[in-house]
């Protein structure tokens, strides 16, 4: 395990196989939280929070009780993540009550954020250990927030356009998905000796 | 409360979820699955098969235990349930078909946190009996399948020049290889919202106008 390994993990999550764009992983809060730059940067943190914790309980799980009972895995993982995001949800109720309104429905929606799970398998199949794991979550999370920041940004701006009125709202943010998307696959021969 | 009114009660429940309210293009959920496993009609048919199973099984035993479920843990109570069917989905998938399971990789596993399941776990069938559990189930997971049908025949047709693995057109065709890679599926998805918003306002120009015509 040595450093250029990680930083290859790292890099490979967040732009080349970016969750979001590439493998279609957490479009719930991808569509519904990123009408404004400010909330979607912190959905995205809250997000990245999770997915390191989740990362590491489930390296643990996996270490230490799943190889006795394999067929516990998704059970198991989907108690972690529910119970940190309960736990993320009060943090941010008492520190930030306007973020708390602001991401409303979508925080506890974070339990059901296929990123999140998609992660905690992705890692485990990958075969990653515990410091592997942390660069891939930390990778995913920052793909991430990327991903929800540069279409916040992109829909600030399109908000004002002139466009066709059956255009408008949800087709329209797919369109810029698929733009964005496409954009993203131009990563994809990055690092191309591995 | 009538017969007569109870199985029309139970057709809506049944029927909403096809089309009037269908998860994918109406509530816009279950996006992940429906995004990334379109890309042939016979791996979309596959995941609809697979949301079926659990999204019936999930409703059936949800309205079953409806009122011993605590309510302040029923959501952690609900997903335990649905981990349980999905493992089972999982496994007799590998067994079964593993061509199949392959292709649909991790996406199997994370029919568990499809939001159309717990959705309907918490405005439906927690509520209901558990007859009109299974019919809502029904009628949203065959809403789910079809949304799923559309967007994969469309998309292998289109990007593969083929339907089922079937060859449609000549050799001079060229595949528009950009509608089976992921940007493909924000795409057609955008595309067909296009025009489902186009019908509606089509036929909401024709309401007004046969309104007008009629006061005049």
């Amino acid at each position: 395990m040595n450093l250029t390994n990680l930083v290859w993990i790292f890099f490979s999550a967040a732009v080349i196989n970016n969750f979001t764009l590439s493998l279609f992983l957490g479009l719930c809060p991808f569509f519904g939280v990123s009408s404004k730059i400010g909330t979607a940067f912190r959905m995205g943190v809250a997000n990245i929070f999770v997915m390191v914790i989740t990362v590491i309980a489930s390296w643990a799980l996996e270490t230490y009780v799943l190889v006795h009972a394999p067929y516990l895995q998704l059970i198991s993982y989907i108690v972690v993540i529910a119970s940190t995001v309960q736990f993320v949800e009060m943090v941010i109720k008492k520190m930030s009550p306007s973020l708390f309104r602001a991401l409303g429905i979508f925080l506890p929606l974070i339990t059901t954020n296929c990123a999140i799970l998609g992660l905690a398998l992705f890692s485990v199949s990958k075969g990653y250990g515990l410091v592997e794991g942390i660069f891939y979550a930390l990778g995913a999370g920052v793909g991430l927030t990327l991903a929800l920041v540069l279409m916040a940004g992109l829909r600030e701006d399109v908000e004002l356009a002139d466009t066709p009125k059956i255009v408008k709202g949800t087709a329209m943010n797919f369109f810029i998905a698929g733009i964005l998307s496409m954009a993203f696959m131009g990563f994809a021969g990055l690092f191309a000796s591995h | 409360m009538t017969a007569q009114s109870d199985r029309e009660r139970a057709v809506t429940e049944l029927v909403k979820g096809i089309w009037r309210e269908n998860p994918v293009f109406v509530a816009l959920l279950g996006l992940c699955p429906a995004m990334a496993v379109t890309n042939s009609a016979i791996n979309a048919l596959a995941m609809g098969g697979a949301t079926f199973f659990v999204l019936v099984g999930s409703s059936v035993l949800v309205s079953l235990l409806r009122s011993w479920i605590p309510k302040q843990v029923r959501i952690t109570t609900f997903i335990v349930i649905i981990a349980t069917f999905v493992t089972v989905a999982d496994y007799s998938l590998h067994a079964l078909a593993p061509a199949v399971y392959k292709e649909l990789g991790a996406f199997i596993a994370l029919i568990v946190v499809n939001c159309i399941i717990l959705g309907r776990q918490e405005a439906f069938a927690s509520r209901n009996s558990v007859g009109l559990s299974a019919l809502d189930a029904l009628g949203m997971s065959a809403g789910f399948t079809l949304a799923l049908f559309m967007l994969g025949s469309i998309r292998e047709v289109l990007g593969n020049g083929s339907f089922f693995g079937v060859p449609l057109f000549g050799a001079g065709f060229e595949p528009w290889v950009v509608m089976i890679l992921p940007p493909g599926g924000f795409l057609t998805m955008g595309t067909l919202l296009m025009i489902f918003n186009w019908l509606s306002e089509r036929r909401k120009r024709s309401a007004q106008l046969l309104l007008e015509g009629g006061a005049a």
